[in-house]
């Protein structure tokens, strides 16, 4: 194992160290997260027709973004992990909307 | 010394000995191994069902057995096909044995996770042969487990999918193996554009089984709930859609057959260069087009829906992307006929059955375009048509595929060569049987005789007769090839290290390899593909 | 055999398993989201059965208890055992506030007549029926990963408790917590859809 060189962009065996998160900043994302809670459930007593549903996603797609970069470190997470979910997320639209080129237009 | 003690006599973990050596292995060429035996067991199984159902199917009226028992064959050969052989088939096999050493390491990175893929994967077998058995025996609803009739069936529906189910997660839980594997555990000096196009094309594979398979566990998982607690999600008296299932079925059943042949596709960029002593065609292209195919082949699932009743807007734009998929593909056959171009071919099975692969594949691929253009489609919906397009591309494309790899790497994983004339024989044997057997069909199916029926009109006899006969003769070319790797083990003529000239990792390495493949840190080449060494001997 | 444990690929193996946890649940929120189109009136009337407030006491304690386990991590790395012991034996009781509220619902709702294949829902409104099928499937499946999860969380609180997950060591709490996140991530969506669709 000596003396071979290293491919370009291969991390050193130092990219384990995770990033810590304080107490502090989680909880502030938790309190974020508690808010808008609070928001989705008081917007739900509100009439808006229509746009309750997509209010309520956008708020849920919020929240979970949230977790998923704090709680799940996504933010810290290298290239592999990133676009792979991302490419996940993807995938889930399309089968969700693809499926509305059927069910939409009947 | 050591290191030219191979796997067989080293097990992993050490001090495992007999049975156990085999059953609580670590080592990725074992459990290669241990796949071939099961699947070669369901394939055999499968086949010989196959021709039972075509030759019922020679004479009009019965033959050799009734409707009923003909609808549970019919499903039997499509649901031990598909999920026991078709998808595990090369990954678990080829892929275990050879993704590891082709990127020069010492074993996939969830070694244990292996074994448990492994342990799945016969699970699943043994639930689907007790489904055979059990109660009201085997399911005639077709190996697509279409509602209502899926739901509604007495027989045993739930044990079979629940076998599929099973399946699924040893598939997926390989992808994940691979993905990580490839990822972490490359030899350090190998780049992305270094690896090997097997490699590539199991990376790709690999994302299609990790992403799709849970939809069609999720879709198996309902099936068993309405069976049980009928809900309704898929009863229009109470509310549901059957074709919400169509779509989550297929949404998985699409991408499937691409898990099917892009390994198939990697094994034949594999052997080409090497019996063409020249340089792949294209290696960009063809690392390009398998990921396109695998992200495109997600789009296109509502082409087996064209008749079903959906939207007239999806019934266009599912047409419309349909023939999109068909262009990386197209690249892929480009880059394997040019990459023979000047080259200096030495006709071995491995090749023979490569050639065989791209002329069958093309056919298959052509009357897809016909499948997938909606007009046309509604015409041949549901007939023989679509029966014979599917077997050109999933047989004479993957199968053959399949048969090559088995060819083509035989001498590694076992450190013995077979009759290589005997081989070929074979292969033509396997070839003129399969276009006797298959070509017919796509005439009955244009002429309007339909599929998964046990009986048909007058005009249809002579067709089925002559794919009757054309059955035989590709099943004994499929027997004397098996027998001929068989009588392999009795004549026991060694193997070297690279009988082929190959280039790639496997070829530098013993055959067959030592437990931990490399015996000393192996050289990687700039391009995989580099046949200037090979040429100069 | 390389002796380093290459923790990255362990995690790299773990989204990869999330990824096809999202698209089993995927599956279910593709039929929600066609029969919504289908029957948005019926989704309101049935939406307005379930009770907003155990909704949202149960979302307040899945979020908490992620809060929690990723709190345990942040534990773990500083060597505070005692705190990161602590923080997930609290998370396991949220996942235990959790399954009980769901039991207390679902026990409601089947005193109520309604359930899979009951009267009410078979002779009342095909939309309402279809709400209720995807309610309990969705929440049933849903339940089932909160139960798979506190395994994991209570297998991580031991390996804590023999000291083989420690601050050098964490890939099994780190996953776990990846695990339990995800099941917070689907309750997140499953929330508004059913209980605030009204």
């Amino acid at each position: 194992m000596k003396n071979v060189p290293l491919r370009k962009n291969v991390m050193t065996d130092h990219e384990d160290t995770h990033h810590v998160l304080s107490y502090g900043q989680l909880g502030a994302v938790l309190a974020v997260l508690l808010t808008l809670t609070g928001i989705t459930v008081g917007v739900s007593y509100v009439h808006l027709g229509f746009f309750n549903v997509p209010v309520a996603l956008a708020i849920a797609c919020t929240k979970v973004t949230f977790v998923l970069l704090f709680f799940m470190h996504l933010k810290y997470e290298g290239p592999i992990i990133v676009i792979s979910f991302l490419s996940t997320v993807a995938f889930l639209m399309i089968m969700i909307g693809f499926t509305f080129w059927d069910v939409a237009f009947r | 010394m050591t290191a030219s003690v191979s796997f067989y006599h080293t097990p992993a973990p050490p001090g495992l000995t007999g049975i156990k050596a085999w059953l609580l292995t670590h080592d990725h060429k074992r459990l290669g191994l241990m796949y071939l035996v099961a699947i070669l067991f369901w394939f055999i199984l499968a086949m010989f069902v196959g021709l039972l159902l075509r030759t019922e199917l020679m004479t009009q009226g019965r033959t050799i057995m009734g409707p009923e028992m003909y609808n549970a064959m019919f499903t039997l050969h499509g649901v031990v096909m598909v999920f026991l052989f078709m998808i595990p088939g090369i990954p678990a096999i080829f892929g275990n044995f050879f993704l590891p050493i082709q990127l020069g390491a010492d074993d996939v990175f969830f070694p244990r996770l292996n074994l448990f893929s492994w342990y799945l994967f016969m699970l699943g077998g043994l639930v689907a042969v007790i489904s055979l058995f059990a109660g009201e025996g085997f399911p005639d609803t077709g190996w697509t487990f279409y509602v209502p009739f899926s739901i509604q069936n007495t027989a045993n529906v739930g044990l079979t999918v629940t076998a599929a189910f099973i399946l699924g997660m040893s598939s997926m839980l390989t992808g994940l193996n691979f993905v990580t594997t490839f990822h972490r555990m490359r030899d350090k000096r190998m780049g992305l554009m270094q690896i090997p196009l097997f490699t590539w094309s199991l990376y790709a594979t690999a994302w299609v089984q990790i992403l799709a398979t849970p939809v069609i566990s999720i879709t198996l998982v309902l099936v068993v709930v309405e069976r049980f607690l009928h809900i309704g999600l898929f009863d229009p008296d109470k509310g549901g859609d059957p074709l919400l299932y169509q779509h989550m079925f297929w949404m998985y059943s699409h991408p499937a057959v691409y898990i099917m042949i892009l390994p198939g596709m990697g094994v034949i960029s594999e052997i080409i260069p090497v019996f063409s002593r020249k340089s792949i065609f294209g290696y960009r292209a063809i690392v390009w087009s398998s990921m396109a195919i695998a992200i495109a082949g997600s789009l296109v699932w509502a082409h087996h829906m064209y008749t079903s009743g959906m939207s007239d807007v999806s019934v266009f734009v599912f047409s419309l992307l349909t023939f999109l998929v068909a262009v990386p593909s197209a690249v892929k056959v480009f880059s394997w006929v040019a990459t023979m171009y000047k080259g200096s071919i030495e006709l071995t099975p491995p090749l023979l059955f490569s050639l065989l692969f791209i002329y069958l594949f093309s056919v298959g691929g052509l009357t897809g375009l016909v499948l997938g253009a909606a007009g046309t489609d509604i015409h041949v919906h549901d007939t023989h048509f679509v029966v014979a397009h599917f077997h050109f591309v999933m047989f004479g494309g993957t199968g053959f595929a399949f048969f090559a790899a088995l060819h083509y790497w035989w001498p590694k994983m076992f450190g013995i060569m077979y009759n290589l004339r005997t081989a070929n024989i074979a292969a033509v044997l396997t070839g003129v049987g399969f276009i006797f057997h298959y070509i017919p069909m796509l005439i009955l199916g244009l002429q309007g005789m339909p599929r998964r029926y046990y009986d048909y009109l007058p005009q249809f006899e002579t067709g089925n007769f002559l794919a009757g006969f054309g059955a035989y003769v590709m099943v004994s070319g499929i027997v004397l090839m098996f027998v001929n790797l068989a009588m392999s083990f009795k004549k026991r003529i060694p193997a070297s290290a690279d009988p082929w000239g190959g280039t790639t990792l496997e070829w530098k390495v013993p055959s067959p390899p030592p437990v931990h493949n490399f015996p000393e840190k192996p050289e990687i080449m700039d391009f995989p593909y580099d046949f200037s060494g090979v040429v100069k001997k | 055999m390389s002796a380093r444990i290459d923790e990255t690929g362990i995690k790299i193996g773990m989204w990869l398993f999330l990824y096809s946890e999202i698209i089993l649940f995927g599956g279910l929120f593709v039929l929600y989201a066609a029969y919504f189109h289908r029957y948005p009136e019926q989704f309101a009337v049935g939406g307005k059965e379930l009770n907003r407030i155990i909704g949202s006491i149960n979302t307040v304690v899945l979020l908490v208890s992620s809060f929690a386990v990723a709190a345990s991590i942040t534990a773990i790395q500083r060597d505070a055992r005692k705190h990161t012991i602590g923080l997930l034996l609290f998370s396991l009781c949220c996942g235990c506030i959790f399954l009980v509220n769901k039991y207390f619902e679902w026990g409601a709702k089947i005193h109520h007549d309604i359930f899979p294949n009951s009267d009410t829902l078979v002779n009342g409104e095909p939309g309402v029926n279809i709400f209720f099928g995807l309610y309990y499937v969705i929440t049933g499946l849903h339940g089932l990963h909160v139960i798979i999860g506190m395994i994991l969380l209570s297998i991580s609180l031991v390996l804590v408790l023999m000291g083989k997950v420690n601050k050098s060591r964490f890939a099994m709490l780190d996953n776990s917590g990846l695990y339990w996140h995800l099941v917070d991530l689907i309750w997140i969506f499953v929330f508004p859809l059913f209980y605030l669709v009204l």
